[in-house]
């Protein structure tokens, strides 16, 4: 982790680069749908990794603000009237709100309970889209209309894997400073010990809370981008299998790695699709292939390759 | 003058009175040391006053100001810090790192103003990391800045609890078993740190195991045995008191204090 730090700008360079030969590589369009893909689910694992690998707090619910952003923009045009970004705002803002409420008395579970209280949240979020019909179109879900900025209308893979590639860089970026900042280390040290975070002035509720809000937001953004890029948005956005979906990412990425969002998304984006020739095997040999990276990168794929490079670090 | 008081405590644990009606109070640059034997309600009397427990009675003063019940965090903010008897090391961190959040109650920047690593966000990292390399040099650990906490071994981490206690400049530094798995050398060295710690105007409460040291640094010693007072005074009269000797010291402990005096 000091690694990271001492080379917060190599890393954000590094992903610059990335994003801007990626598309070199790329044969089709199709590429570039995936690509896209990519970048705005690792925009949700950043948030949920600054969450769960730097304050240490589980969340199992997190599609949820995924469902919130995503619905957000297909309701706020829809009902409302109201332009595309103006809804993905008020979503963001809208999910914000929503995390500080609920975050507020279930930040003070830990561990398991923690766990499952969010993920009671993420369900609750799921309920209220597939019951609420007359605005969420139910099981089946609604249209989304396509985002226009200044008369251009943002609509297919190449001008979505930009936005959501660009949008991920800001992310990074936003993530690496508060990491090197007095609430950096007030997270990570609530991550290690509460009651030592506690006794040195830290208001471990307050800032559990707020890095609570933060990765909701997130998490919003990132379901806005999925449905205005999709065109479509159903209550399986908010659903429990999405949520664990963000929190394996996290995991197989790395926790407490920026980085590691990013190839935990593309490793959970990616192999489905490159899977589907197995047919009937595909489920199973993608649970193989995550089981394999787990017993044998345990503290996640980025921290354990960079430990494997960087020699011996604990 | 007084800057810590302690009026009549009590607290129970499923039944039992781990402290009970304890009463002491700690003048401003004083040493002030708490013994007594396994189970006395040391710890829990630093539990209470650093606010991890809620005492059942009594009240709690810090520089005349009840604060009886008040979250660690709020006590911190008011001057008072500890370190632990069993070690909460952030591990993860650096050295560095650990001290830096040790200085956390004095940093001023909003989150927005973090996410966005404004100016004032880089002037307080280096005023942070300045003062944490400051604490860590005078621990002796500047050498290990850079290493993770968990790679250290067991005596620095211990000094690094202090160091990072010492960043929050407190008022009052409540010191839990410092010397407890230090070699004589460390606990020599451990001595001297107390004394110029306290030198600096920084009240020291002191809850120690080791004899020699405790009898050499404190200005004034407060016995517990039950979770009740069982003496206070200097160093001198609490040696010789024969409740303590008797019911607290016992034949092991005579001997102990004996050898401190020689």
């Amino acid at each position: 982790m000091p690694a990271i730090l001492t080379h917060r700008l190599a890393v954000l360079v590094a992903l610059a680069a990335i994003a801007v030969l990626l598309p070199l590589a790329f044969p089709s369009a199709y590429y570039y749908r995936v690509a896209a893909l990519v970048f705005v689910f690792a925009l949700a694992a950043l948030g949920l990794n600054l969450l769960m690998g730097f304050a240490g707090q589980v969340s199992l619910g997190h599609a949820g603000f995924l469902g919130i952003g995503a619905y957000a923009v297909a309701i706020g045009p829809t009902h409302l009237g109201l332009p595309s970004w103006a809804s993905l705002i008020g979503g963001a803002a809208l999910s914000g709100l929503v995390a500080f409420l609920v975050g507020r008395p279930i930040l003070r579970l830990k561990g398991h309970y923690l766990a499952v209280a969010t993920l009671g949240f993420g369900i609750l979020v799921a309920i209220v889209l597939t019951n609420e019909s007359g605005w969420t179109g139910g099981p089946d879900g609604m249209p989304v209309p396509s985002l226009r900025i200044f008369g251009w209308r943002a609509s297919g893979s190449v001008p979505w894997y930009w936005i959501s590639a660009a949008t991920f860089l800001v992310g990074a970026a936003l993530a690496i400073n508060l990491i090197d900042s007095p609430t950096g280390r007030a997270i990570r040290a609530i991550h290690d010990s509460e009651t030592a975070a506690g006794v040195l002035g830290v208001d471990v509720a307050r800032k559990k809370l707020a890095i609570f809000v933060i990765s909701a937001v997130y998490a919003s953004i990132a379901g806005s981008y999925l449905a205005l890029f999709n065109g479509l948005v159903t209550p399986d956005t908010a659903g429990f299998l999405r949520s664990i979906e963000l929190a394996a990412m996290v995991v197989l990425g790395g926790m407490g790695s920026i980085l590691g969002a990013l190839v935990g998304a593309a490793i959970l984006v990616v192999l489905p699709q490159v899977l589907t020739v197995l047919h009937d095997y595909e489920t199973l040999v993608l649970g193989l292939i995550l089981m394999g990276f787990m017993i044998f990168l345990r503290a996640g794929i980025v921290p354990s390759l960079a430990g494997v490079l960087g020699g011996a670090r604990t | 003058m007084i800057i810590l008081e302690a009026e009549g405590l009590a607290i129970t644990f499923g039944g039992i009175r781990a402290i009970d009606q304890v009463s002491l109070a700690v003048d401003g640059g004083q040493v002030f040391s708490i013994i007594g034997p396994n189970g006395a309600g040391k710890t829990t009397l630093l539990n209470l006053f650093s606010g991890l427990y809620r005492p059942l009675d009594g009240r709690v003063r810090l520089a005349g100001e009840d604060v009886t019940g008040q979250a660690p965090d709020r006590l911190a903010r008011r001057g008072l810090s500890r370190t632990f008897q069993n070690l909460q090391i952030f591990f993860r961190m650096t050295a560095l790192e650990n001290v830096m959040v040790g200085h956390h109650r004095l940093e001023r920047t909003g989150i927005l103003a973090d996410l966005l690593h404004l100016p004032a966000v880089r002037r307080q990292n280096a005023k942070t990391r300045q003062a944490a390399h400051a604490a860590l040099a005078r621990l002796g650990l500047a050498a290990q800045a850079d290493r993770v906490a968990s790679a250290l071994p067991y005596g620095a981490l211990k000094r690094l609890e202090i160091a990072r206690a010492l960043a929050s400049e407190p008022q009052v530094l409540l010191l839990d078993e410092p010397a407890a798995g230090c070699n004589p050398v460390e606990t020599k060295e451990l001595e001297g740190i107390i004394r110029a710690i306290a030198r600096d105007g920084v009240t020291v409460v002191l809850v120690e195991h080791d004899m020699r040291l405790v009898m050499n640094v404190s200005d004034r010693i407060h016995v517990l045995a039950n979770g009740r007072t069982l003496a206070e005074g200097g160093a001198a009269e609490v040696r010789t008191n024969p409740d303590v000797v008797a019911a607290y010291l016992g034949i092991h402990g005579t001997q102990e204090a004996t050898r401190a005096v020689g």
